[in-house]
């Protein structure tokens, strides 16, 4: 195997099944994720998107193929290694996942309390400042997640997501379910981590204009494989035509949607 | 064709894996109470949640329970007009067994079910998974502490409801059959041993442990959906209070053999 060390995160031959193997996700991913790259992946809606990034996390086992982060095999590594890597990643989940029983800034500081990165006291300061990055403000540390809009949640999401700086960021459609400015505001802030704070990004989106924002490349997922990966500015000329069809939303086209939602 | 011995056999297998998922997260639950780091807010949510969230519905039961039992034994004693027995039946019956297992299945209503439902939520709305990525084992945030509160607090519930049970059966001896207050009480204090207390706290505290791991297993395996996490709540209430009526069984072997073979 190759050592590449620009690598941050390496995906070759994933395999992930559900159903005792009968449900085929993920049949063969292949995707290198440069250091302080930020990587878009697109895809149709139940695609493995998700599926894909909770294996990158160790949230979920694949099959077979390996996955590599800092040139370390992150399938077979013991769950103390795991959480060391767990400490430099940072996770907007798609639904938001805050936790009910805690008020907004207790969320927002959760990671910073968990690591120890700071005092009960400092993570407050420190929760207002990342609200105010994703447009909240600071009303909102004392309400509870029910009392928020899913937009708002998803801000408040991403707002945990980016609290203790981590180096690798993944975001499960960030904008989705956001208006166009709001979304706009979410996109800015993703290049904004990515290139000030040097954080590696892998972003799933289905929103063309925010992948096109955020992505040095991107990738497309279907039928289990990246069928496409290169940089932005070479997706319009991918002679690809599952690509085309995808990115000017044609219902003509390669890609059946066959009984979908 | 299907073979006949299949589903049977498909069945058993299925039993397997759900008792071995059992015991590796009991096993993985406890190791996670004894190592650190230890989360003292967790711990003191559920110790308040168990310990005296729970007191008023117990209460109410130990209270009926000691006066339906002076009553009936009332009933039945006046046979043999031994009426100065209430006080020791009710007394016995309470400390040994009503106490802690009538709390037992009203905690395993009350706290499975809310354990079950409120893991089982965290676990479809991805919570138990933001856990994870946030440098926080979900079994020692969520489950641990749970545990210890569960063990550790129902031998405290338990001992309020085997006082306020007693209180209940003097209640009825006292103001509707008309015994002696003192008498009453003299009798109940001279018939309980330690052993009796004892026991029926050493079950409490199995009861308690019982009641949160199947709330937790259940929420933490939870399927998805509202649905899914409605089945958990179910499992989790219908099988603590199975195992809480058989291990009450075996327990009270343990305690009383001597007594039954005597
Ligand atoms: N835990 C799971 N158990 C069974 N099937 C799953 C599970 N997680 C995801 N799937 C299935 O995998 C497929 C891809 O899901 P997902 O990655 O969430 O899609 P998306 O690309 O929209 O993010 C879906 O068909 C989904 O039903
Ligand atoms: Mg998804």
């Amino acid at each position: 195997m190759s050592q590449d060390n620009a690598a941050k995160i390496n995906l070759s031959g994933v395999r992930k099944t559900f159903a005792g193997g009968k449900k085929v996700v993920l049949d063969h991913v292949d995707l290198e994720i440069g250091k302080g790259e930020s990587v878009v992946i697109i895809g149709g809606s139940g695609t493995g998107k998700s599926v894909t990034i909770k294996c990158m996390l160790g949230l979920l086992k694949p099959d077979s193929g390996s996955i590599t982060i800092d040139g370390k095999d992150v399938n077979n590594m013991s769950a103390s290694e795991r959480e060391d890597i767990n400490q430099q990643v940072g996770m907007l989940f798609q639904a938001a996942a805050l936790f009910d029983s805690l008020p907004i800034w207790e969320n927002v500081a959760f990671g910073l309390i968990a690591r120890n990165q700071c005092s009960r006291h400092d993570a407050r300061d420190i929760a207002v400042e990342k609200l105010k990055l994703v447009g909240l403000s600071p009303d909102v540390l004392d309400l509870s997640p029910s009392e928020l809009s899913s937009g708002m949640q998803k801000r408040v999401g991403l707002a945990r997501a980016i609290a203790s700086n981590p180096e690798i960021i993944f975001f499960d459609e960030p904008t989705t379910g956001l208006d166009p400015i709001m979304a706009d505001v979410i996109n800015n802030l993703i290049v904004h981590v990515n290139q000030t704070i040097g954080a590696t990004a892998v972003t799933i989106t289905h929103d063309m204009k925010s992948a096109r924002k955020i992505g040095d490349r991107i990738a497309m997922l279907y039928d289990g494989r990246i069928i496409w990966a290169g940089p932005t500015d070479a997706i319009d000329h991918s002679d690809n035509e599952y690509v085309d069809q995808f990115i000017h939303g044609r219902t003509e086209g390669p890609i059946k949607m066959v009984a979908r939602r | 064709m299907i073979n006949p011995l299949r589903p049977i056999g498909s069945a058993f297998l299925s039993f397997l894996e759900t008792t071995g998922r059992l015991v590796m997260f009991t096993v993985d639950g406890l190791s996670h109470c004894v190592r650190p780091p230890f989360y003292g807010r967790q711990l003191l949510r559920q110790i308040i949640e168990i310990g005296f969230l729970t007191l008023p519905v117990v209460g109410l039961t130990a209270i009926f329970a000691g006066m339906v039992l002076a009553l009936q034994s009332y009933t039945g004693f006046a046979r043999f007009s031994a009426e100065g027995a209430i006080a020791s039946v009710v007394a016995l019956s309470i400390t040994r067994e009503l106490g802690p297992v009538l709390a037992g299945l009203m905690i395993a209503g009350r706290i499975g079910a809310a354990m079950a439902a409120e893991i089982g939520t965290m676990r479809v709305t991805e919570q138990v998974d933001a856990l994870t990525t946030l440098s926080t084992n979900p079994m020692k945030y969520l489950v641990a502490p749970r545990l210890i509160a569960g063990t550790l607090m129902l031998p405290f519930v338990v001992f309020i409801a085997d006082v306020i049970g007693i209180f209940g059966g003097y209640l009825v001896a006292v103001y509707k059959l008309g015994f002696n207050p003192s008498n009453y009480l003299q009798n109940t204090w001279e018939i309980l041993t330690t052993l009796d207390i004892v026991s029926g706290l050493v079950k409490a505290s199995a009861f308690g442990f019982i009641t949160t791991l199947m709330g937790c297993y259940h929420g933490y395996h939870s399927g998805g959906g509202a649905q899914g996490v409605g089945k958990a709540t179910t499992n989790a209430v219908v099988s603590a209070s199975i195992l809480i009526l058989c291990v009450n069984y075996i327990l009270t072997l343990f305690f009383f053999t001597k007594d039954v073979a005597g």
